[in-house]
């Protein structure tokens, strides 16, 4: 039904292939189509087309390599973002300090609160809790039945009052039970409501402000299309919930509603309904529903492909600094690190020039950077832009920092210093067959 | 019994259910016009904007774009305030293709067989939550104030009390029930339903299933399996096949039409909760793919407040102007 999102972006891409950089307008018809994409995931219009236009302040102006893909630079790009943004502080559910800790349930019909609240007892049980859940779906017809079959289901007890119309009173009679009854926890069931339904909204409010509960959690279908901020809004602004439930990821959806709801509220996404068993509760991933959304099965190889591409513009970036000279320690320090990551200095040698030609004189174990990187660290920030600063008293400071002696600290500057003349001598020099020879007199140092 | 619960005129409860898709649609498309002379890339940026908001999705968004440039381009309109009426039409042409004329989906077909009158056979499918058994009711609730017999089967045998929801539903509206209690063999209880609305005489017998994900393949056998048992009992049974649709649901409606026809052959589509935000523009890009008509909406949470699907004053609603 979908066109996976990688095809359309390298369709898209195949016009600015060979172009050295991401600009306004080689990426447009490139986020047009992620835009597309995340419109048929359901992702909300507007938040698709912010989302989209920040990716491309990320994008543009970044060199592009020959060698890769450039769509993967793109998707990277994008599911770094969508991670990040649906990220961040998922803590849990909060506890209360005076037990019963009490969680209130919302939601629009359909979304599958009841379900969720045999879930959620049947998760917290198996955590040492004794839940009880009180029935305050007081409209549905046989909502309570269901709600009382889940509970023998996952074996804890319900506080129901099959004749009481008033979810409130309800609810009290409920804790003051659990409080008789030692239950360190109650899940609040409550009916399906409209967002526009304005009596209703007031009953889940007055509910919200009278028990005070711990957590306020809405519980959200994620097939559900643009209307999801909408509704998400008209909630939070009513209840200000702690966290979203998404329910249904078992089908097909691709769950953009959870983006939407993400940029629109700012409230975390704590669990994820995805069954119709009392165990098919999941606590949420950021980066996989991003791969869900992206409709990227193969997401994790292209992150990776731009994760090594990534590599190689750093190189590019130094190379560039080599070029004007403006080499300076931090660069040196991240090009330790690289080197050190990538394990096979031989294979590196070609990547990062003149640095390759260095490393290639000490003699090369895995301690061989030890010190330099521990006298580098000892630098400030300032000293490390602007090696020329460093001074008699700056290199007894550092010597003493990293544990070593003033003579190592002196050694260090000077085969920089040296290694920077090279550079500049071999800038001016230009072209590559005589570069060689110019890093030999680095060598012979 | 029945008398208690008010008729209301079905175009204003339209109106009133499709109150928040008319400010939306209509005040961004007046704003999208004001000022302009004419249709340029802005307005359709618009109007792109006003399709995409409303879940139409993004391929019949397009299409109607294109239809409208083209129609823009052959018609030379210059005046964007002529720009909703053309929109309007072919909207409307789009979701007119599967619905040739407005008919009154209340009328029950008959059927035969030996000169002997049959019960019409209604098997209700769709995902989890979407309120099937809501719509059932609300089906039987109609009927039954048509004075039609109406026996209902309790086929979702699954999801906990969904036989009493459907037993509360049918007492609710004085129609009969036909059950075997919860875990029951669905196609079992769609046979013994079918069969007892033959020998019973009933004018219509509407058969619910449990909400299924399409994406159940198992689920998806079994709910093939319910319809052929009917047929067994009834030759021709089920006579239709009613998909029903949440308003609020984004493109995986798309996904479930697709699914749910192959497993049923869906011959309808009942779209709910067009009373909440959601625009509802769902139906237009189902209907623009799959050729099966809608028949019902959903527009609260009254009895009575399921309606026949018209296409022209759905869409007419759409861009009336609030409060003339």
């Amino acid at each position: 039904m979908f066109e996976n999102l990688s095809q359309n972006i390298e369709q898209a891409f195949r016009n600015i292939r060979g172009k050295g950089k991401i600009t306004e307008i080689n990426v447009a018809e490139t986020l047009k189509e992620i835009r597309r994409a995340l419109i048929d995931a359901d992702v909300n219009f507007k938040v698709a087309k912010e989302f989209t236009n920040k990716v491309k302040e990320e994008a543009l102006g970044k060199n592009i390599l020959i060698q890769v893909e450039p769509g993967q630079f793109l998707v990277k790009i994008v599911h770094e973002e969508l991670t990040k943004l649906m990220g961040g502080s998922n803590t849990g559910l909060s506890i209360a300090k005076n037990p019963p800790t009490v969680i209130l349930i919302a939601g629009l019909q359909g979304s599958g609160k009841t379900t969720f609240v045999g879930k959620l007892a049947n998760h917290l049980k198996g955590k040492g809790k004794n839940p009880l859940l009180i029935a305050c779906d007081v409209y549905r017809p046989a909502a309570i039945d269901q709600l009382t079959v889940l509970a023998e289901q996952v074996g804890v007890e319900i506080y129901k009052e099959p004749d009481n119309k008033n979810p409130l009173l309800i609810a009290q009679a409920g804790i003051q039970y659990a409080k008789k009854h030692g239950k360190d926890l109650v899940i609040v069931d409550t009916a399906g409501r409209l967002a526009v339904d304005e009596q209703m909204m007031n009953e889940i409010s007055v509910l919200k402000e009278s028990l005070k509960p711990t957590e306020t959690l809405f519980v959200v279908d994620a097939m559900t299309g643009q209307d999801a901020v909408n509704t998400a809004k008209a909630f939070n602004d009513r209840l200000d919930f702690d966290g979203v439930v998404l329910t249904k990821l078992d089908g097909d959806t691709r769950g953009g509603a959870a983006i939407s709801i993400r940029t629109v509220v700012d409230k975390p996404i704590k669990f994820i309904s995805a069954g119709e068993k009392p165990e098919d509760l999941e606590l949420f991933y950021p980066e996989r529903m991003a791969s869900r959304i992206l409709g990227m099965g193969d997401v994790v190889t292209l992150v990776e492909k731009a994760q090594q591409q990534f590599d190689q513009q750093e190189a590019e970036r130094l190379q560039r600094k080599i070029r004007k000279n403006e080499l300076d320690f931090d660069d040196f320090l991240s090009q330790i690190q690289a080197i050190k990551k990538m394990g096979n200095i031989k294979d590196l040698i070609g990547m990062i020039p003149g640095m390759g030609k260095m490393v290639k004189d000490v003699d090369i174990d895995n301690d061989a950077f030890k010190h330099i990187e521990a006298i580098i660290r000892s630098m400030t920030k300032e000293e490390r832009m602007k090696p020329q600063i460093i001074d008699g008293s700056r290199r007894k400071r550092i010597a003493t920092g990293a544990g070593r002696s003033v003579r190592e600290v002196n050694e260090l500057i000077k085969q920089f210093d040296g290694m920077k003349k090279a550079m500049k001598r071999m800038n001016s020099m230009g072209a590559g067959g005589k570069v060689g020879r110019s890093m030999g007199a680095l060598r012979r140092r | 019994m029945l008398n208690f619960f008010k008729r209301k005129e079905n175009k204003d409860k339209l109106d009133q259910g499709l109150e928040k898709t008319k400010k939306g649609l209509f005040s961004k498309l007046k704003l999208s016009v004001l000022g302009r002379g004419s249709i340029d890339e802005d307005v359709l940026d618009d109007l792109e904007e006003v399709l995409i908001s409303s879940d139409v999705g993004v391929s019949t968004t397009l299409k109607i774009i294109k239809r409208i440039e083209a129609r823009v381009l052959r018609d030379k309109y210059t005046n964007a305030s002529e720009l909703d009426s053309i929109l309007k039409d072919e909207i409307q042409q789009v979701i007119l293709e599967n619905h040739p004329e407005s008919l009154d989906y209340f009328d029950i077909p008959t059927h035969e067989v030996d000169g002997k009158p049959m019960p019409h056979v209604i098997m209700v499918v769709g995902v989890n939550g979407v309120g099937k058994t809501t719509t059932i009711g609300k089906l039987a609730y109609r009927w039954r104030s048509q004075g039609k017999r109406v026996l209902v089967g309790a086929g979702d045998t699954f999801r906990a009390a969904a036989v009493d929801q459907l037993k509360l539903w049918a007492d609710r509206v004085g129609a009969d029930f036909y059950s075997k209690g919860m875990h029951a063999d669905p196609a079992a209880v769609a046979y013994e339903t079918v069969r007892e609305g033959v020998t019973k005489g009933h004018e219509v017998v509407i058969v619910d299933t449990a909400g299924r994900l399409q994406t159940k393949k198992g689920l998806m056998d079994e709910l093939s399996k319910i319809k052929r048992s009917m047929d067994k009992i009834l030759p021709g049974a089920p006579h239709e096949v009613l998909l029903v649709l949440d308003a609020s649901t984004g493109q995986n409606a798309i996904s479930q039409a697709q699914a749910f026809t192959e497993a049923t052959q869906v011959s309808a589509l009942a779209l709910t909760k067009l009373d909440g935000t959601a625009k509802g523009g769902v139906v237009i890009g189902v209907s623009d793919m799959f050729k099966v008509p809608v028949k019902f909406i959903g527009v609260g949470e009254g009895m009575d407040d399921l309606q026949v699907f018209d296409p022209r004053a759905f869409v007419a609603s759409m861009f009336d102007p609030i409060g003339t």
